[in-house]
């Protein structure tokens, strides 16, 4: 069982009704209980960083989100529940994020033509070997909504890139923490094999 | 590569997509939830439901909807019709749609596009503009209630506004072109899309896969909508797109 943690973010229906369509048991959830006893745990979002934070700390998730991450069982964020993984972002300067893993969110450069936020398919650039992206071809097309990006400390933890204005880290993996600053939940069958790979860790 | 986005819209009427020719004559051309699929196996970046319901039952249909698309469907949908509070906002965001596209209501009170953004995120507000060509030629007013009502406000003007408000996205009709299948109202689309920060949806006059390319390039559109001509098959989505790719536009190929 997948629990989908439940702190007021809006559109985490897709991400349970997804999980149902390749036969996983999904719960949204802010139970400490069920949380830390379900196999996997998705962080969905999206909104601000700054107000998510807030909400996440308000119903006390923060906390069960560390243990969780700390039994060693597979996590995943997706959009703003990648971005909330790091300590800070431009987004909400005055917000302290999980700080779970090592790097900046930073706003999508201005460039000429280019709108923000990035709404739309991109392709992604795969690093050989990631977890969350095995059979899913190389240059395959997922779908992007967001004004800020993750620029990761660590090259190491880069599972998958695009480019919009800069190079985006549009994904990562270190241990048991996965991330997708894009919604695989709405990358139509790209997006399918990716949760159902995610499902299968 | 970022791509550009091809959408079919789907007209809806009681739970059942319909496809108004000139705004009379509507035909039933099936489930939501089936075209929905056969389009996104089609190639679709995204769909739109434009509800057009006029009875006051029509929200409840509409959320039982989206909850059934939602199930099989998972590609972006944006859900539009009617739609005139916050809390419409919440129940059929609640259920699953990725976006909700306000017209009459937004022009009625703009205050609900900086409150749903702020509520819901400004990547879910979609303004619908209909703006038709002044009789002297001077430029494109904004139209309410399906068409019927000349607003007398300028369209770059409002696009402008609407885009200072927290619009994520506007999705602009040419009153003009719709039907036409002569092609999307290229100045128009360009003015407002040079003019706003947000991405802009062509919409209204879609008849060839070069009008695509136009409004796509010209037109410096971000998506293009198009309805009978993807619903009545005379137009393959991904042939469209591998024309548009051909002529060296960056298309999601799947």
């Amino acid at each position: 069982m997948i629990s989908i943690l439940d702190y007021d973010a809006g559109n985490i229906k897709s991400v349970e009704k997804a999980l149902e369509y390749l036969g996983e048991k999904a719960l949204i959830t802010r139970d400490k209980d069920v949380i830390l006893s379900s196999d996997k745990v998705i962080l969905p979002g999206v909104g601000a960083f700054g107000d998510a934070m807030g909400k996440i700390r308000e119903y006390g998730l923060d906390k069960v989100i560390y243990d969780f991450v700390d039994s060693g069982k597979p996590f995943l964020g997706i959009c703003l529940g990648l971005q909330l993984l790091y300590k800070t972002s431009e987004e909400s300067p005055e917000a302290t994020g999980l700080g779970i893993l090592d790097g900046e969110i930073l706003r999508i450069p201005d460039a000429p033509g280019l709108k923000i936020p990035q709404i739309g398919w991109n392709s992604l650039s795969i690093t050989p070997g990631s977890k969350l992206f095995k059979d899913v071809p190389e240059n395959s097309y997922v779908y992007f909504v967001h004004s800020y990006y993750l620029k990761s400390r660590d090259i190491k933890d880069v599972a998958a890139t695009t480019d919009y204005s800069v190079n985006i880290h549009a994904s990562v993996e270190r241990d048991n923490v996965f991330a997708c600053q894009f919604h695989p939940e709405k990358s139509s069958s790209v997006g399918l094999q990716i949760l159902k790979n995610f499902i299968e860790l | 590569m970022h791509t550009k986005r091809i959408i079919p819209c789907l007209d809806v009427k009681n739970g059942r997509v319909v496809k108004g020719i000139n705004f009379v004559d509507l035909k039933d051309a099936g489930d939501p939830v089936a075209v929905g699929a056969a389009y996104d196996k089609a190639g679709a970046d995204e769909l739109v439901f434009l509800d057009i319901t006029a009875s006051s039952d029509s929200r409840n249909i509409v959320i039982d909807m989206v909850r059934k698309v939602a199930e099989t469907i998972f590609i972006p949908f944006t859900v539009g019709g009617g739609i005139r509070t916050v809390d419409d906002f919440k129940a059929i965001l609640r259920e699953g749609a990725d976006k909700i596209s306000v017209n009459s209501a937004a022009i009625d009170n703009p205050h609900l596009i900086s409150e749903a953004a702020d509520k819901f995120g400004s990547q879910c507000v979609v303004v619908a503009i209909d703006a038709r060509r002044r009789e002297d030629g001077s430029g494109w007013n904004i139209f309410k209630n399906g068409g019927r009502i000349d607003m007398g406000i300028d369209a770059v003007e409002w696009a402008m506004k609407v885009d200072k408000l927290g619009a994520g996205e506007i999705l602009l009709t040419s009153m003009d072109c719709d039907g036409t299948k002569a092609g999307y109202d290229i100045e128009l689309t360009r003015i407002i899309s040079e003019n706003v920060s947000v991405p802009v949806i062509a919409s209204g006059g879609a008849g060839t896969k070069d009008h695509f390319y136009d409004a796509l390039t010209v037109g410096k559109a971000d998506a293009a909508l198009a309805a009978s001509l993807f619903h009545y098959k005379e137009l393959e989505i991904m042939d469209l797109k591998q024309h548009l790719r051909d002529r060296g536009l960056s298309m999601r190929m799947c």
